[in-house]
């Protein structure tokens, strides 16, 4: 197969307001295996990113090790990225966010990454509630090392080589709203018309905002007996509502379409549009979120979809009381407290 | 014929950790310093909230020599479990104050040193009824019986207690009581002439006396630090509670009333490190404090900040390892630690402050230095110099001072540029240029990565490719060398066939050692080191010498080891002198080691 991307780009492609067409949006060419589900998701994050007019250049995407760590090269070419150390995106992306507030920080995980050497830190940002999209591409496997069991394969899934997993799995979504994050949703790498809205609700929450996306490894974990292969999750997912983003300019045209559904305002005045499916699920309610998640389970199901949210969520900077402007934009002179005050310390300590 | 030792003694104290007795002896210290004679105090403290033994030296000295003298003059003795170590410290002929509301065990009590018995607590109990007043007072009366005895004056005190309690005036008067009643116990008990004198100089000029963590704090403040992430680690804490004191007072926004600074406290050290990597890739000048055990944790992070090329500052403040060793004791045992934090080909810039106004300058330098050098700057205190007050010139700054933030290309600059290069060696210095995410629609991005990327910071397996980057690093080294501050040298021209050699907080004892010994007619050319990579007169400095005598705190002669490694220094020529007993090395020692080394040559006059 060949890595050179044809530059050529349909004239009449839609633009954005931006003016920027999906191009504008794209990374690298993916050097995943044909068919990966990661690189699904990164194709919803470059339409997610299209759709709502966001400048490439203010997103920050960061990642650790592995595959679904890779996949940042693959999207918003015009970003700036950080592939950090193993499991350790959530720190890199926390100095990140608090030296300039007004980016939008787009952070990817794997399995690997976040449920084992990166347990301790994705467990952390979560309880800080910094403000950025967090991504796991979840596939219960360790792709780059070929095909090890993740902590989060369900015990009994069984890999490539025919062996079943004795282990109870760790499961992102529960362990995130358990943990008390302000947005939990869930998603399968191969349901764009539920994932690309749940990403723009994510990109517009202010404060942590976490997707599970399960994302089958077509080459050491999409066989038979697996439970996070394509087939498998196709059968077994059960989804809490059709989901739709709304943005706030649009409003008046879309917020009134179906009625039957629920709308969840954001905190600028855009909508999640949900038609609901899921009985026992109140978005707004933590416990009803984890009794679904955990009433799916029992049933061998995968729910999907918006989990919980808080609307009234506030971020970290909030919390700690940081200057509203970007930390990284203040000058010497707002800095630097000058040789008299020096002085004057001078004089304290003798 | 006996003399009185005027300015020119040690006083320890001997307590139990948690009663508060640090304030009291730091009264006592400071009250020396404000009479004009050098001083110069150590808190010997166990790893433990409460009830262990603590210990606090203070050394006066006229001749304003500042480092640790072994042998107590005066022993003030108030915790009974260390009571048999301590009498057995005090030197022949010297004091030996203790609580006696309780009788001295017989076996405690030597001939040949002087026993001075005040009832501390009941005195205490008899003139307070709060309990947690008649367990503090109990220090504030020894220091009051000190002052009567040794001369503090008692204006100066008075001083110190109401500036210590402003705001708190309530509490001033009961001090003051208390310190009458201890002078006034020994005006109406003793009557017998005390050698230990301080009289009134004016040897202290414009010094000021803080330690080296809050010196650290505050030179992260003027130098421009935004963005602070830690974990807490002895003895290294307290550099960023000093952060956050000054940013408190000087950082905050007078139109919102919101911080200038963001304080994180990580969930560990991998992970504060991992903020300070990601805020200074986003533009903020940011650094974390730890020690030895957190310098471990952050090597992997290290490495990526060194071949990413990320500017990073990080203070660590040694002790004594390996391993958690003696948490709250000194040493200079993380040197190749960290001069080669991280694997793979890695070398990391350390600087190696002395003093607290080094601690500030360097400080507030280090930001300049990393973004200068785009690396990470590790400064190498130790909690000798982090934890004690120091005397110490004091902090200057030249407000005509800019901040260097280096080679940063802004969104006109990238616009006007025919082709930006992350990894591209424009200049032929080694040193790159960066942009800061966000600068520019189309131009200037990059991505940051620990693997190997070619000078447009694409991926690359390419051995050739990789091997530029690396010999592209070894050029940015080369430069560092004459940007880091050079070494100081004690004269200009070689006098003596042999070299002294050290760094960081040997410094006070190297200097005594030096003086001392040129008294007995030997003298000595004397180099001490500031930074990691070694300029290139650090190499002159040894091939001029016939030895070199290296004084450090450490097992293994570390830093010795770094310059044989990295000057091609000949081994013979190094002589290491070591202390590494957690204590801080004395000029005594040094002498004795190179008395040893030199015998029967030349004959070396001993101090005390």
């Amino acid at each position: 197969m060949t890595y050179i991307r044809s530059q050529f780009r349909h004239p009449g492609l839609p633009k954005n307001d931006l003016g920027y067409t999906t191009k504008e949006y794209e990374g690298a060419i993916s050097t995943l295996c044909a068919g990966c589900g990661h690189d699904s998701i990164s194709g919803s994050i470059i339409q997610a990113c299209f759709e709502m007019s966001i400048a490439p250049h203010r997103i920050a995407k960061l990642s650790g090790i592995g595959c679904s760590s890779k996949t940042p090269t693959y999207f918003l070419g015009h970003s700036h990225g950080f592939n950090s150390v193993h499991g350790r995106m959530p720190s890199v992306a926390t100095g990140a966010n608090m030296a300039n507030r007004d980016l939008l920080y787009m952070g990817v995980s794997g399995d690997g990454d976040s449920a084992s050497i990166g347990m301790g830190q994705f467990v952390h940002v979560i309880r800080r509630n910094l403000n950025m999209v967090y991504i796991v591409m979840n596939n219960g496997c360790y792709g780059l090392t070929k095909g090890q069991d993740s902590a989060t394969a369900d015990a009994g899934s069984k890999s490539k080589k025919g062996v079943a997993n004795p282990f109870q799995p760790i499961d992102m979504a529960g362990l995130a709203l358990e943990l008390g994050a302000s947005f939990v949703a869930q998603s399968f790498s191969g349901d764009k018309e539920q994932l690309i809205p749940l990403i723009k609700a994510a990109i517009d929450h202010p404060g942590f905002a976490f997707i599970n996306v399960i994302s089958p490894c077509v080459t050491f974990n999409n066989n038979p007996g697996s439970t996070k292969s394509y087939d498998y999750v196709r059968e077994h997912m059960e989804a809490t509502a059709t989901v739709d983003f709304v943005p706030l300019k649009k409003e008046i045209t879309t917020s009134y379409q179906k009625g039957t559904g629920t709308d969840i305002k954001m905190h600028d005045g855009s909508y999640i549009h949900l038609e609901k499916l899921a009985d026992d699920l109140d978005p707004y309610d933590r416990l009803s979120a984890m009794n679904a998640l955990q009433n799916a389970r029992n049933k061998d199901e995968i729910l999907t979809g918006l989990l919980y949210i808080n609307p009234e969520s506030t971020d970290l900077h909030h919390t700690i009381q940081t200057s509203d402007r970007a930390l990284n934009s203040l000058g010497q002179e707002e800095l630097c407290p000058g040789s008299s005050v020096l002085e004057g310390i001078n004089g304290e300590l003798r | 014929m006996h003399q009185d030792k005027v300015n020119d003694f040690v006083v320890r104290f001997a307590n139990v950790n948690g009663t508060g007795s640090a304030s009291a002896n730091y009264l006592f210290a400071k009250a020396i310093f404000r009479m004009g004679i050098p001083v110069t105090p150590k808190n010997i403290f166990p790893s433990n909230i409460q009830g262990l033994p603590t210990w606090y030296d203070v050394r006066i000295s006229e001749k304003g020599y500042l480092g640790r003298r072994e042998g107590v003059d005066f022993m003030v003795c108030v915790n009974p479990q260390s009571m048999p170590d301590d009498v057995r410290s005090v030197k022949a002929g010297g004091y030996f104050l203790y609580d006696s509301t309780r009788k001295l065990h017989p076996e405690l009590i030597r001939e040949d040193v002087n026993y001075i018995g005040i009832p501390l607590m009941e005195i205490c109990n008899r003139e307070f009824t709060d309990p947690r007043q008649r367990q503090l007072f109990k220090n504030i009366v020894y220091v009051g019986a000190l002052a009567q005895m040794l001369g503090i004056e008692f204006s100066v005190l008075e001083v110190l207690l109401a500036e210590q309690f402003n705001g708190k005036e309530k509490l001033i008067a009961p001090n003051i009581k208390a310190l009458k009643l201890g002078a006034q116990y020994v005006l109406d008990n003793y009557n017998y002439p005390i050698d230990l004198k301080l009289e009134r100089r004016d040897l202290v000029g414009d010094k000021i006396m803080i330690d080296g963590n809050a010196a650290c704090g505050l030179g992260a403040v003027y130098g421009g630090a935004t963005v602070v992430a830690w974990y807490p680690i002895t003895p290294s804490t307290s550099v960023v509670e000093a952060f956050e004191g000054y940013a408190k007072k000087m950082r905050i926004d007078p139109v919102t009333g919101k911080h200038n600074y963001a304080i994180v406290q990580a969930e560990d050290e991998l992970a504060a490190i991992g903020m300070v990597i990601g805020a200074n890739w986003n533009g903020a000048r940011s650094f974390t404090a730890t020690s030895g055990p957190g310098l471990s944790l952050m090597n992997e992070f290290l490495g990526l900040a060194y071949f990413a090329e990320i500017p990073t500052v990080l203070i660590d403040v040694q002790r004594t390892g390996p391993s958690t060793g003696m948490p709250t004791r000194t040493q200079q045992s993380d040197i190749l630690l960290a001069a080669y934090a991280s694997h793979g080909d890695t070398k990391q810039v350390l600087l190696f402050p002395s003093d607290p106004k080094e601690c500030f300058e360097m400080t507030a330098g280090a930001f300049d230095l990393a973004e200068l050098l785009q690396t990470p700057i590790i400064m190498m205190t130790d909690l000798d110099l982090g934890m004690n007050d120091h005397m110490s010139d004091p902090f200057v700054w030249d407000d005509q001072r800019k901040y260097n933030r280096g080679k940063v290309l802004n969104a006109q600059q990238l616009e006007e540029l025919p082709q930006f290069g992350r990894y591209l060696d424009v200049d032929g210095d080694g040193i790159t240029y960066r942009t800061i995410p966000g600068t520019h629609p189309t131009k200037g991005s990059f991505f940051t990565r620990g693997t190997s990327r070619d000078e447009f910071a694409a991926y690359t397996e390419d051995g050739d490719i990789y091997a530029r980057n690396m010999d592209r690093l070894l050029k940015k080294w080369d430069t560092a060398k004459d940007i880091v501050p050079a070494p100081y040298l004690y004269q200009k021209e070689n006098k003596s066939p042999y070299g002294v050699l050290f760094f960081g907080t040997s410094t006070y004892s190297a200097e005594e050692a030096m003086d001392l010994m040129s008294q007995g007619n030997v003298s000595f050319d004397a180099m001490r080191v500031k930074a990691f990579p070694f300029n290139k007169t650090v190499g002159d400095f040894i091939n001029s010498h016939e030895k070199v005598f290296v004084i450090e705190q450490n097992r293994d002669a570390q830093l010795r080891s770094l310059l044989i490694n990295e000057l091609d220094a000949s081994p013979q020529k190094l002589i290491s002198v070591l202390n590494y007993n957690g204590m801080p090395i004395t000029a005594d020692n040094i002498i004795t080691q190179i008395s040893k080394s030199l015998l029967p040559a030349k004959k070396l006059i001993y101090h005390q």
